[in-house]
């Protein structure tokens, strides 16, 4: 009994988590967004500075008419949004807020692997979505997902692997416990490497080519409205949530700080993540978008090799200290 | 892959135990190992049957996705999850690249069938049995302990991989080296022909190999 509320309960936090925080992350897009080009974004809706602003797109997305094109095919069109959502839920379950095994959903002896292969899947549901569109622009969208994906899911694995190689292990709360301050300069190539491939995985500025609305109106998303579309919006807001909790937990030591390990571990891991998510947002309001083949040519002749570098060093450093 | 991940799974605990376990008692684990088999089956079956090109290449996601469950109904957990890293993640997605790439059309094609489909049933049955008639000699008696300490762990799948299992490791590791060569060669060699002889058919041919 007691166990069966314990895994209740956690499940209830990493949803709620998941229903929020993506809606928090977008607000401050709105407003940081807003402030930086010198405007004050929403403001009314709520009374405070706009707060209650996506509630409000929530609501509207609830009330529109949910439009499925004739010459879609209606099953897949239907299901993809779940597809591209949901798996970021699952990874949420993954990660550790802080110490102990108390602080994450569920300990996974292979968490690295598991956050990474779901979080590809994810991927699929754009891929469903273009190409069930049935839209010259959604097609062309999909295609794009794919390429990216393909790009830069390897640089990610692999410094994912320096990390892994580094602690000892492949297990997210194992790799927590191994860390120590100094990794932060050894592993900062391969954060770097991660946290951009992250950024191009899921389609944020400037690596939105397959959204990218002056070429493809919004690529696989161009048939969707109302709810279905929120979903994939909502899609996007999770994986900015789930890709800085990963850099945190994986290069930035988590719930490690210079005080209050004990107690207040959890404001560490939420602190970073917070920052990181200040930066993709930043990313977003000062890069131009990446032309398709500056796109894969960023990968597979920079990031793939520094990643390699990543792991020789980290290979190296693992041997002499040891 | 699949057989050397269930061989290192069942080496790995060298279980036995055999003798005490009777099939006419299935355990939870059991049952759903089974039926989860029969949709992985199921989906497979789809995946080869539709006339839908785009939908044979979702229902392999379902099989494979299947087949993850029932590494992890085995307790090998690393293997699950790189089955799904590998193919869900990466070879259903080029496979749905290629297609959109050449043709996805939405609804049939008709044209999508093979004249070979008597002799491609002949050969994957004969496989299948082939595989299942060894797989079920090897493993007869030999149960894996679900209770116990994982046998399909990350740590066990890696000292069993790299002590028992590394001279085929190392074998298969230059294996791919070779076709990863060989795939940049031939591409190298189609780009230099394309070339020479600057037609737009031989151009286009190019690209679509690309």
């Amino acid at each position: 009994m007691n166990d069966a509320l314990d895994v209740a309960l956690r499940l209830l936090v990493v949803f709620v988590v998941f229903l929020t925080f993506p809606l928090i992350v977008g607000q401050t897009e709105h407003k940081v967004m807003a402030h930086m080009q010198g405007r004050l974004g929403p403001m009314y809706a709520g009374g405070f500075h706009g707060w209650a602003q996506l509630i409000a797109d929530g609501v509207k997305f609830a009330q529109k008419e949910d439009v499925v094109p004739a010459g879609a095919d209606r099953r897949i069109f239907q299901l993809a949004p779940a597809v591209a959502l949901l798996p970021y839920l699952l990874v949420l379950l993954a990660i550790p807020i802080g110490p102990g095994e108390g602080a994450v959903g569920q300990v996974l002896d292979a968490g690295v692997f598991f956050v990474l292969a779901v979080m590809g899947v994810g991927v699929l549901g754009s891929l469903m979505a273009g190409w069930a569109s049935a839209n010259k622009f959604s097609l062309l969208g999909g295609l794009r997902t794919a390429a990216q994906l393909l790009a830069y899911e390897l640089p990610m694995l692999l410094t994912a692997a320096s990390v892994a190689m580094a602690a000892g292990t492949v297990s997210l709360v194992g790799i927590l416990d191994a860390f120590e301050w100094w990794w932060l300069p050894w592993q900062i190539t391969g954060a770097l490497v991660f946290f951009v491939a992250g950024l191009a995985e899921l389609q944020r500025p400037p690596f939105d080519m397959p959204v990218a609305d002056s070429e493809i109106i919004f690529g696989a998303y161009t048939e969707y409205t109302g709810l279905r579309f929120a979903l994939f919006l909502l899609a996007e807001y999770a994986g900015i949530v789930v890709l800085c909790g990963l850099t945190t937990v994986l290069f930035l030591g988590g719930w490690h700080g210079p005080w209050g390990a004990d107690g207040l571990g959890w404001v560490w891991t939420l602190l970073k993540t917070a920052v990181l998510a200040f930066v993709v947002i930043w990313l977003r309001v000062t890069y131009p978008r990446l032309r398709e083949d500056q796109l894969q040519k960023l990968s597979w002749t920079l990031l793939v090799p520094l990643s390699l570098a990543q792991i020789a060093l980290t290979g190296i450093v693992k041997v002499v200290i040891r | 892959m699949t057989l050397a991940a269930v061989a290192t799974a069942a080496h790995a605990t060298t279980t036995t135990a055999a003798g005490t376990h009777g099939f006419l008692s299935p355990t939870g684990v059991e049952i759903a190992f089974l039926l989860v088999g029969l949709v992985t089956l199921g989906a497979a079956v789809i995946t080869v049957t539709t006339r839908q090109l785009v939908h044979a290449a979702l229902w392999l996601v379902v099989a494979l996705g299947g087949l993850a469950v029932e590494y992890l109904l085995l307790t090998a957990e690393f293997i699950a999850w790189v089955q799904v890293l590998i193919y869900v993640g990466s070879v259903v997605v080029l496979l749905l690249f290629g297609l959109m790439l050449t043709r996805a059309p939405i609804g049939r094609s008709p044209d999508a069938d093979s004249g070979n489909r008597w002799v491609a049933l002949a050969v994957s049955v004969a496989a299948a049995a082939a595989l299942v008639w060894v797989v079920v000699d090897a493993f007869r008696t030999t149960w894996i302990d679900l209770d116990g300490a994982p046998a399909g762990s990350t740590e066990v799948t890696g000292a069993s991989l790299f002590q028992h299992w590394v001279l085929p490791f190392e074998a298969l590791s230059v294996l791919l080296l070779a076709a990863l060569v060989g795939a940049i060669v031939l591409s190298r060699k189609a780009k230099a022909d394309a070339a020479a002889t600057p037609t737009t058919g031989t151009r286009r041919d190019t690209e679509g190999a690309r």
